[in-house]
């Protein structure tokens, strides 16, 4: 008969908490970086990943399941290359990954780790799951937010989305090549230094720290600013940020004399957030769960407002269509029910760039994503039914999709952009 | 003079296309234009090319385009302009070929279509579907035919067999078998060509439908006539709406040219521009690359002279005398024959590709082994096993057959009596299995994503103008191999091209094969994480691996050495001669010398008429009244249809369920169900529910291939489950049959059965319906009704409902509602306890007769014939009886799962495995839809329960092919397995 199943739990403790270092994949450089300065002020040494190359694929393709999604192999294969290349003391680690706990494979993503470490003789290393689910509650003692650190890491977030979106629009018309990138170091160290220490940031300051991020990028000199064709990027999360996954399709674009135009990270958080509305709303299910919800929800729409208000005081920079309205919009192509994955959010980023006059988009999905079936390939008839402008591609990342074919087919959407 | 210029660099070729404009007319007319072949050197032969064109260009102003996948890089490098190839073949419209509706353009690789009419779309072909033209040349090679004869051949057909149009490896692997069990070439050929069409229409025009005037580029739709007319036949176009432009092969290069003209570019003098391409063919290539096989000769030599030890005793057959015992492989692409002495010595053997057709090269070393052995020697035993292994047993009355896993055993055993690992790379399967114990105890093959390897690297150097021997060899000192990526040989192609894009050498790319190969089989096939995953003793076999870069490669990813034995590549026959040794009788039965000089072989093809799966056969006619049926799902049409009765919860569930077609009864409106994913759970609910509040409910009929075909054009995703692409064809039924509405409810959640932390519906059962309304036009014209529901929360789910039917029919209030579903809950708990009950049945049964159990666990929806296609039949015939995961789940404790378990369906599969391993006659079969997400996490959870429980996991991987032939294998291997493992227990 079998024995007990069970792989043995390695807690992150409180002990650890002292000389650790927690490894986080490289999903948004930007934001990540801000997020771990933050917690450093809580205790936490934290480090974002930066290692890449074949390596990390093909660590990938080892450890995982090959026909798991591209992003499990990335994440598992980063992580897996970096302890393996000796810059860590791998008895002085933990790592943390994200986790949605919705119905798609990705909530998967930390078993498929921990058995990769287990395969790999790191079973030793704790693994701490990021969610707002309820995922492994109490798992790692030594891991606890307070609601203080909490918030303050949301207003890095917000920050770091500032930041990203502004950027996004400067580069393609930097006169001198790095200006942009400049400025945005700057404003991290900056803002890293205002969080440090024991302080807490009250939200005053960082509508404040918007006013200035602003200011700093209207200081770089551009020229024919907003000129260019702009191309959208939308997908899955993973894939549609990390230059990893993407094969740097942001840099490509750039390169085609474009201007990519991405969604925020605050689009997604606030996507998962009414999820737990609408379980209520269709199921009945969680009505307590829901009421938290909408309270959050609310407060982080009235956040995105502050943002969008800042942006056209500032009146240099595009800002980003309100979440709800965004929202609203999608239920035209799709049932806010669609909630696996990126489901609904997908079309629902779709339909907002092309109303803010970004017709060419290029969605982008790991080969074989489930919900991406649905949400993302599926709609686009739908989506170009709604709006016969739209001209969208759809490209597949794998680790043996090559890179030929996906700038082929991006070349195509790019030859009738308009 | 002004001259326009347009280089269309493909995957295979390049064209070169000079235009001018006529003084008179003023109008762009074509003063030249080529069409060759690059084997692979992109840069090179563009630069040739541009020489050759020097008599008619030479003097003039010219202002140049580059187009074409491959073209992209030269023309980075370069810096001539560039214009994407759709675009390219876009402006060639109504320039240099008429004016269209539609364009659709073949090329080597990729599949192109442009609607022009109405609102303008261009269409790629999605990343898995790749493989046109060089597919066709693929296909010709395994055919053993010029790709021109192919065409010619095609048009002499007489049937079409259905071939799996997903993509190229998933096409092979249905050609392949139907080649082995001897179908017409040319029927084979006509097949191919539709199999190109289908693949086209269903990845590309995603249901638009393609209408008008339809101009057809690109070489292969300009070569292949067989290839246009399955085209016109399958798109119904007339003679006058069918265009096919004498410059279809030029368009490309001709719209580049006119790209050229329209856009101020940079005017080049011929030598200029000569001079700039010449500069990019010498640059040196930027790639991801590998460490070399061989930095020397030297090391080169002493991997050989390693290797040379493993080699066997040979007696030449003339000088031998006594008896002698023949093994015969007959594999998927290659043909391989043994004869052995009493000292197991080997005195023939003999090694060929089939050539399309394995019966004529068995007779022809038959007459050849006859002649050798005169008086001297007899045979007597013979084995055969492989592919063919049914066919050449029935022509030439060998003895006995046996499953090629156990030949390889066999023969691996010989060569390492300690051997703990076998792997075994033939041309199209990759097999591996541990041996413990002195037995098989566990068997990995590939599923059809990562088959035909082996000669995918024959067939590739073949078609750049080499012998395999001397690609190989080319391979072994690149000094930077290419990584060309692991998923599969359509993917491989394409990163080729990429790789021929950056201007890398043949031996960088022969070199990365090997590599390529290796790592699909150890980390696809294998899963292997460690050499100590594998064995101590590893003997590696197959005629793939006589090829010394792919051995080479293997032992440096596993860091170990391996045995390679001399005659790697005839194992399987050598293993088959053993067996025929050890199971010799008085005399053989093997066709006498007289009966050989009089075969003849003779096949006809009929469909079978005994069940609904309607199979196509191939009857083979030998001498002696001797006849061979393939094609056959089951023992049916052979006469062996006794085993058929044994219990099949698989037959019992889905006719329990068609049960209900006649419960329907007229009512107010005629509601459709469609016949597919969870309904094939939920149909007891959904149709007591629909009844109960009068409607008339139509269920779609149960899937065929042709259903499949009705709704092919709306499918969006290429890449999304057959049992999910199957939907399509099921609404079009429905609509067909006319109904008022239709009802297929959006689940995110499942009924929750207490295994799991969540209970969801995968993403694609939960929300299919949302594609469906988005993507099937006809939809607009009838009440199609998918509210989300979640059936676990009764109190929540009738007032839902209540809102929704009250709301929309004045004959129904609230109060129906709530009795109708409470109703419908009885129903379904009723077809539970039925289902449970037959499932005890079944396990009584075979406990009292001493038979074994299949536990199938799959999903729900693969009782659907047409997606398991007749397995569950397939395994009754071996004499099993057949049970289902949800019959034996509330049997089996659920086991601690080390993933994240969430989804109602896939937990009833752990709880079967956990219950058939404490069962001691029963087998854990997990069947798993290609391109099934989810099953990526539950089948290594499946293997691993199944393994610590002490039994063999068999995974069988199933999409739209339809050939059975590697399940078979799989089955027959577990069989085998689980019985040399009972007889060495019965021993110790």
């Amino acid at each position: 008969m079998p024995q007990s199943r069970e792989l043995p739990h390695v807690p992150f403790t409180e002990d650890m908490k002292k000389d650790y270092t927690i490894l986080v994949p490289n999903m948004l450089p930007v934001q990540f970086k801000l997020i771990t300065s933050i917690m450093k002020n809580y205790g936490y040494t934290m480090e974002v990943l930066e290692n890449d190359g074949p390596q990390v694929a093909e660590c990938g393709l080892k450890n995982v399941h090959n026909d798991t999604c591209y992003p499990a192999l990335l994440v598992i294969g980063q992580f897996i290359d970096a302890l393996e290349s000796g810059k860590y003391d791998t008895h002085k680690v933990a790592l943390m990954i994200t986790q949605t706990g919705g119905g798609c494979r990705a909530s998967n993503y930390i078993h498929l780790l921990r058995k990769a470490l287990i395969k790999s003789g790191y079973g030793y290393i704790p693994v701490i799951s990021l969610n707002f689910s309820g995922l492994e509650k109490n798992a790692n003692p030594g891991f606890k937010l307070t609601p203080k650190a909490f918030i303050q890491v949301v207003y890095g977030l917000l920050l770091g989305d500032f930041i990203m979106q502004i950027y996004n629009q400067c580069r393609p018309y930097e006169v001198k090549k790095g200006d942009c990138d400049k400025a945005v170091d700057d404003l991290v160290r900056k803002i890293t230094k205002d969080f440090a220490g024991d302080k807490f940031i009250h939200y005053k300051y960082v509508k404040m720290l918007y006013i200035l991020i602003c200011k700093r990028f209207a200081q770089i000199e551009m020229k024919d600013f907003g000129s260019k064709k702009k191309v959208g990027i939308v997908g899955e999360i993973y894939v549609k940020f990390s230059p990893l996954g993407n094969n740097n399709l942001e840099q490509f674009l750039l390169g085609e004399g474009t201007e990519p135009v991405l969604p925020g990270l605050l689009d997604f958080c606030m996507y998962c957030i009414y999820n737990g509305i609408i379980d209520f709303k269709l199921y009945g299910r969680t009505p307590n769960n829901a009421a938290i919800m909408q309270a959050v929800y609310r407060f982080l729409l009235g956040k995105q407002k502050d943002m969008i208000e800042t942006i056209k005081r500032d009146g240099h920079f595009r800002p980003p269509m309100e979440f709800d309205k965004v929202r609203k919009l999608s239920q035209q192509i799709i049932s806010p029910g669609v909630k696996m994955g990126e489901g609904w959010l997908l079309p629902a980023e779709m339909v907002e760039l092309i109303e803010e006059g970004v017709n060419n988009i290029v969605l982008t999905q790991p080969f074989g994503c489930l919900p991406n079936h649905i949400a993302g390939k599926g709609m686009i008839r739908k989506i170009r039914a709604a709006y016969p402008n739209a001209n969208i591609v759809s490209v597949d990342y794998d680790p043996g999709a090559s890179r030929i074919n996906q700038e082929n087919r991006i070349k195509l959407m790019l030859s009738t952009a308009n | 003079m002004n001259v326009f210029l347009g280089i269309d660099i493909g995957s295979t070729t390049v064209k070169l296309v000079a235009a001018g404009e006529n003084k008179t007319t003023g109008r762009l007319e074509i003063l030249y234009q080529k069409y060759e072949r690059h084997f692979s050197k992109v840069r090179e032969k563009a630069c040739e090319m541009l020489r050759d064109a020097k008599r008619v260009i030479g003097e003039a102003d010219i202002r140049a385009a580059i187009t074409g996948s491959a073209g992209l890089g030269v023309a980075k490098a370069s810096g001539v302009d560039f214009v994407q190839e759709v675009f390219a073949t876009r402006k060639c419209v109504g320039t240099f070929v008429p004016k269209a509706d539609v364009v659709i353009e073949l090329g080597g690789e990729d599949a192109k279509i442009v609607f022009l009419t109405g609102q303008l779309e261009e269409r790629m072909n999605g990343t898995c579907a790749g493989g046109t033209g060089a597919f066709i040349d693929q296909m010709a090679i395994l055919l053993d035919v010029q790709p021109n004869e192919l065409d010619r051949l095609s048009m002499d057909a007489n049937r079409i067999y259905t071939i799996a149009s997903r993509c190229g490896v998933f096409a092979k692997s249905d050609i392949q078998p139907l080649l082995n069990e001897g179908a017409r070439k040319e029927d084979v050929a006509a097949s191919i060509f539709q199999a190109v069409v289908n693949q086209t229409l269903t990845g590309l025009a995603q249901g638009r439908e393609i209408k008008g005037d339809v101009l057809f580029l690109g070489g292969p739709l300009f070569f292949f006539k067989g290839l246009q007319k399955r085209f016109q036949e399958t798109l119904q176009l007339s003679d006058e709406h069918a265009h096919f432009p004498k410059l279809a092969p030029y368009a490309i290069a001709a719209g580049a040219a006119c790209y050229a003209k329209d856009t101020a570019g940079r005017t080049y003098s011929y030598d200029e521009l000569l001079e700039t391409l010449e500069k990019t063919a010498g640059e040196p290539v930027q790639t991801a690359t590998l460490e070399p096989l061989f930095h020397d000769e030297e090391e080169y030599a002493a991997f050989c002279r390693r290797h040379n030890s493993s080699d066997i005793m040979r007696e030449n057959v003339t000088m031998y005398s006594g008896k002698a015992y023949l093994g015969i492989d007959c594999g998927s692409t290659t043909t391989k024959l043994v004869l052995i002495g009493e000292d197991h010595q080997i005195l023939y053997n003999y090694y060929s590709a089939n050539k399309g057709n394995p019966v004529d090269v068995v007779c022809e070393q038959l007459l050849q082994l006859y002649e050798l052995c005169g008086d001297r020697v007899t045979i007597a035993g013979s084995a055969v096993t492989g592919y063919g292994e049914a066919l050449i047993l029935n022509a030439f009355g060998i003895d006995c057959g046996l499953v090629e896993t156990m030949a390889h055993f066999k023969a691996a055993r010989h060569f390492e009596p300690d051997v703990d690992f076998i792997i075994d790379i033939g041309g199209q399967d990759i097999k591996c299995f541990k041996i413990a114990n002195n037995c098989i105890d566990n068997i990995s093959l590939n599923e059809a994503c990562s088959s035909g390897c082996g000669s995918f690297i024959e067939t590739f150097a073949r078609s750049m103008g080499y012998s395999i021997e001397e690609f190989c060899r080319l391979g072994l000192f690149a000094e930077h191999p290419i990584d060309l990526g692991s998923r599969c040989t359509v993917f491989m192609n394409s990163s080729v091209k990429q790789a021929q894009k950056d201007g890398a050498g043949i031996d960088a790319i022969s070199a990365g094969l090997s590599v390529s190969v290796v790592k699909n089989a150890l980390y696809k096939v294998i899963r292997a994480h460690s050499p100590d995953d594998l064995g101590k003793h590893i003997v590696v076999q197959g005629g793939t691996f006589l090829n010394d870069a792919i051995l080479r490669s293997f032992e440096m990813e596993i860091g170990r050495n391996v045995t390679r034995p001399a005659i790697s590549g005839l194992m399987g026959a050598y293993g088959a001669a053993l067996h025929a040794q050890a199971n010799a009788k008085e005399s053989s039965s093997l066709i006498s010398l007289e009966e050989l000089q009089n075969f003849t072989h003779k096949s006809t093809t009929t469909k079978c008429g005994m069940c609904t799966n309607h199979c196509s056969l191939t009857v083979s006619m030998f001498p002696g009244g001797r006849r061979f049926i393939s094609g056959n799902r089951c023992e049916r049409p052979l006469g062996g249809g006794d085993k058929l009765k044994l219990p099949n919860l698989y037959e019992y569930k889905l006719n329990r369920l068609q049960e209900y077609r006649e419960k329907s009864k007229p009512g107010k409106a005629r509601i459709g169900l469609p016949f597919g994913l969870n309904m094939f759970e939920l149909l007891p609910f959904w149709h007591t529910f629909l009844t109960e509040l009068g409607f008339e409910v139509v269920l779609s009929d149960v899937s065929t291939r042709s259903m499949y075909a009705l709704g092919q054009n709306s499918i969006p995703s290429d890449t999304v489950c057959y049992p999910a692409k199957l939907i399509h064809g099921h609404i079009e039924n429905l609509l067909e049959k006319g109904i008022d509405s239709i009802f297929y409810p959006c689940m995110t959640y499942n009924l929750d059965e207490h295994r799991t932390s969540n209970c969801y519906n995968c993403p694609v059962v939960a929300y299919y319906p949302e594609l469906l309304v988005a993507n099937m036009n006809h939809l607009k014209d009838v009440d199609f009704m998918m509210p989300y529901v979640e059936l676990g929360r009764q109190k929540d789910f009738i007032k839902t409902m209540g809102d929704l039917f009250a709301k929309k029919y004045k004959h129904i209030n609230k109060r129906m509602v709530k009795k109708a579903a409470l109703d419908a809950y009885a129903e379904l708990d009723r077809f539970y306890a039925d289902v449970a009950a037959e499932g005890q049945r079944a396990i009584d049964y075979a406990d009292e007769h001493g038979l074994d159990i299949a536990v199938i666990a799959g999903r729900p929806y693969h009782i659907d014939p047409e997606i398991n296609h007749g397995i569950d039949r397939l395994i009754q015939s071996y004499g099993m009886v057949i049970v289902s995961e949800d019959a034996v789940a509330p049997l089996g404790e659920m086991p601690t799962v080390n993933v994240l378990n969430q989804w109602t369906y896939h937990s009833r599969m752990y709880a079967a495995a956990n219950w058939a391993v404490s069962k001691p006659n029963a087998q854990i079969i997990q069947l798993v839809s290609f391109g099934c997400g989810i099953d990526a996490i539950t089948t290594d959870e499946m293997r691993a329960i199944t393994e610590e429980g002490g039994k063999i996991y068999t995974q069988l991987k199933i999409d739209e092919i339809n050939n059975l032939g590697a399940a078979k294998i799989r089955i027959r291997s577990m069989i085998a397995a689980v019985e040399e493992g009972r007889k060495y227990a019965a021993k110790s």
